[in-house]
């Protein structure tokens, strides 16, 4: 690694980190993959890595991993500023899945433990054991080549687990899960953390990392524009106010936001939706009732993880054009 | 769920032995029960009968080509005397003399041109004899006659003298051999030994390669790579595969013993090496080892490059060409020692292993080899090394990664997530 970066010197973290990273970059070809990455996992976090397809979210957990070394930057993964030192505390399951097809699954959880430092008769015990506990025990003994691609996508994520590792890194885990799948997988995350595993997972499905994350990573064009707890994300986007007036007009408009839009009708009335205002909604609410507005109902809706991410990888993005081309963008 | 539980129990890092010993003790079993290990070991069996046939057909032609003569157009005395010397001679001299065929009795005084002679004959007549034993001409195409004429005059020079001299008889001595016979028997086992090793090494280097493309197809390489050291990974692999190659060469090794003690006294005596035959089966192994794991290196570090079957053919085949051209140069140097050629064959790493080989089967000196074994040891190393930096620099790309992004449309594919339906969420 090339560890022309170091790590700031500040105050002790409440929890520790398992991960950090600092301007971790990786260019492939001239082409820069990863542009200055940054990242803080506290030890026993559930983790998710946000970004659209290709925006180096692959390549910043390779990076981690010591799979490929960052060109530049920093990286500390459990202390260890080579992965390879605490390989036996991590379990990796990659984007592109895969396993010895003529293997049986027994012996394939094994294999991945062993490749971590678990003695092989080890491994296959706990194999065993993870396989009934998951209600995989009749295929134990079957081929990964037997097994259909979501069973054999379950063999692999317990090879990441049979030598109980401290850290759990999981690329894109959901694709390829049909939905009853996709809950257990969420449980046995959950379940991961409340034992003090760190668990850190990619995904460019929102609503997963929406579930089980208290923090997340927003990566976009090789560059993370967000990284902190969810709730902070999602107060990057304010609130939407819906509200809905018996009188479809009078001087209480002024008092709605200029944004505001009109959608629908109910007998002379209307539904309104806007942002919430930075004075909060009092003052509004204040001056609908004093113009006779007639309020039939209203509501105030938090924006989502969803839209938090749409929002701040959007903007991103047209930052990350306006310096790739700013001629252009002027245009 | 009760998955993880205490965590980083009973485990500890592994070293990169620690670690290559796991992917080899997995590719040693998977490959050696698979069908492609079969065929491994059949593979042997296919150069054999395909020599086999192709000797047995060669014999069949050569039987039925007959053998090209000399057709006799002289006076009827003349040809007579021709004939007896021919036979009288080769009764002593063996086979050396070609056979004659008289093709037309001159009258006295009768001019025939011996060109003509070839019209319409048989096809085994491959040059006239003509004149008289005292000026024998001899017509035919050059290459022919030319390999003839001392024969043929020897024949001559005996229809003239008449009947055979008495030859006194040789009293014969035999010993077990002689200087010469060694060198040449020694030369002939150090090219069998080379041949068999560069036939060991570019069938098992292919495999190695085939076993890594297919792991690469069975994406199982970058849990191995997240794992351990890709050090490690090509040191299991290339080990797991001598050790396969050695189980191979102990069940032919086996096979070929038992047919020798068979076969019994049918079998021809094979000229002693000059380590002796111990050694030179101990270092036989030792060279077809490092031959081996440098070939297999090379190739490792292609298919580390490689994506597809066909790359990794397309990017081989300059490798195969270069290796066999190494094994020439070898092979010429075996019989060129103390030279230049030689000593860069022994230097050279690629080409070392057969050339020390051969030395062995020529020179009882024994600390070259230690020397040479040591050298090439370290290039594995350096190797493995390069092939597995390679790899880490070359393939663990994801997505379009390395891809020049040119357009401005695919920049904002790839910086702006899918904005559809954004406004309709946030109100």
């Amino acid at each position: 690694m090339t560890g022309n970066a170091a790590m700031p010197e500040g105050p002790v973290p409440a929890r520790p980190f398992a991960i950090e990273a600092r301007g971790l970059v990786k260019r492939f070809d001239g082409f820069t993959a990863v542009d200055g990455v940054d990242l803080s996992v506290p030890e026993g976090a559930v983790y998710g890595i946000l970004g659209p397809n290709g925006a180096g979210k692959t390549t910043t957990l390779r990076m981690l991993l010591g799979i490929i070394d960052p060109d530049e930057g920093y990286r500390r993964i459990l202390g260890a500023e080579r992965p390879h030192d605490v390989a036996h505390a991590i379990g990796y399951l990659p984007e592109e899945r895969g396993l010895y097809p003529a293997m049986k699954a027994t012996e394939a959880i094994a294999f991945v433990g062993a490749l971590r430092g678990l003695p092989l008769k080890e491994g296959r015990r706990r194999a065993h054991e993870l396989l009934e506990q998951h209600g995989l025990g009749y295929a134990a003994n079957r081929q990964i080549r037997q097994l259909s691609k979501g069973m054999a996508q379950q063999v692999q994520i317990l090879g990441t687990l049979v030598h109980k590792p401290r850290l759990v890194v999981f690329d894109e885990p959901f694709s390829g899960l049909d939905a009853l799948n996709q809950g257990k997988l969420e449980r046995m995350m959950r379940g991961l953390a409340e034992q003090g595993t760190t668990v850190i997972f990619s995904t460019h499905v929102i609503s997963h990392a929406e579930r089980l994350c208290d923090d997340v990573a927003i990566i976009a064009g090789g560059k993370v524009p967000f990284a902190g707890p969810v709730d902070v994300a999602r107060d990057r986007i304010p609130a939407q106010v819906r509200l809905e007036t018996h009188s479809g007009d009078g001087p209480w408009r002024a008092a709605l936001p200029a944004d505001a839009r009109r959608d629908g009708k109910t007998d002379g009335g209307a539904f309104w939706y806007f942002p919430l205002p930075e004075t909060g909604i009092e003052p509004l609410l204040r001056a609908l009732i004093e113009g006779e507005a007639g309020i039939l109902s209203l509501s105030i809706e938090r924006a989502g993880l969803h839209d938090a991410f749409v929002a701040i990888a959007g903007e991103a993005a047209a930052r990350a054009l306006e310096e790739e081309n700013p001629e252009e963008m002027g245009r | 769920m009760n998955t993880a539980g205490q965590t980083g129990a009973q485990t500890g890092r592994l070293s990169v032995l620690a670690a290559a010993w796991v992917v080899a003790r997995r590719d040693f079993v998977a490959i050696l029960f698979s069908r492609s290990f079969f065929f491994f070991l059949l593979g042997p069996l296919f150069p054999v009968i395909v020599a086999v046939l192709a000797g047995s057909v060669g014999s069949h032609v050569d039987q039925m080509a007959a053998q090209p003569a000399v057709g006799i157009v002289m006076t009827s005395a003349d040809a007579d005397a021709v004939v007896q010397a021919r036979d009288s001679l080769s009764e002593r001299l063996g086979t050396g003399l070609p056979g004659v065929v008289v093709l037309k009795r001159l009258e006295p005084g009768e001019v025939y041109d011996p060109a003509q002679a070839f019209a319409g004959r048989q096809a085994n007549i491959a040059a006239i004899l003509s004149g008289t034993p005292q000026a024998p001409v001899l017509t035919g195409p050059k290459g022919q006659i030319e390999g003839w004429s001392g024969g043929i005059a020897m024949i001559a020079a005996q229809a003239v003298a008449g009947p055979l001299a008495p030859w006194p008889d040789v009293a014969l001595r035999t010993t077990a051999t002689s200087n010469a016979n060694d060198r040449a028997g020694r030369l002939r086992t150090a090219q069998t030994a080379q041949m068999l090793l560069f036939l060991l090494t570019m069938m098992l280097a292919g495999m190695v390669l085939s076993n890594l493309v297919e792991e690469k197809g069975n994406k199982i390489i970058e849990v191995l790579a997240a794992a351990i050291p890709m050090e490690a990974v090509f040191l299991g692999k290339l080990f797991a595969m001598l050790a396969v190659s050695l189980v191979g060469i102990a069940v032919w090794g086996g096979i070929g013993i038992t047919l020798y003690l068979a076969a019994g006294s049918a079998v021809p005596h094979l000229p002693v090496p000059a380590v002796g035959w111990p050694l030179l089966i101990a270092l036989g192994v030792i060279y077809f080892a490092m031959a081996y794991l440098l070939l297999g290196s090379v190739f490792l570090s292609i298919g580390s490059m490689a994506t597809t079957v066909r790359e990794v053919q397309t990017l081989s085949m300059p490798v195969t060409m270069l290796q066999l051209m190494i094994f020439f140069l070898a092979s010429y140097a075996m019989t060129q020692p103390g030279t230049g050629i030689e000593l860069f064959s022994v230097f050279f790493p690629f080409s070392s292993p057969f050339a020390m080989l051969a030395r062995a089967a020529q020179d009882p000196a024994l600390w070259p080899h230690a020397a040479a074994v040591l050298g090439q040891g370290v290039c594995v190393l350096l190797l493995v090394r390069v092939g597995a930096g390679i790899f880490r620099k070359r393939v663990m790309k994801s997505g379009q990664a390395g891809a020049k992004r040119k357009s401005h449309r695919a920049r904002v594919q790839r910086h702006a997530p899918d904005v559809s339906g954004v406004a309709a969420q946030n109100v």
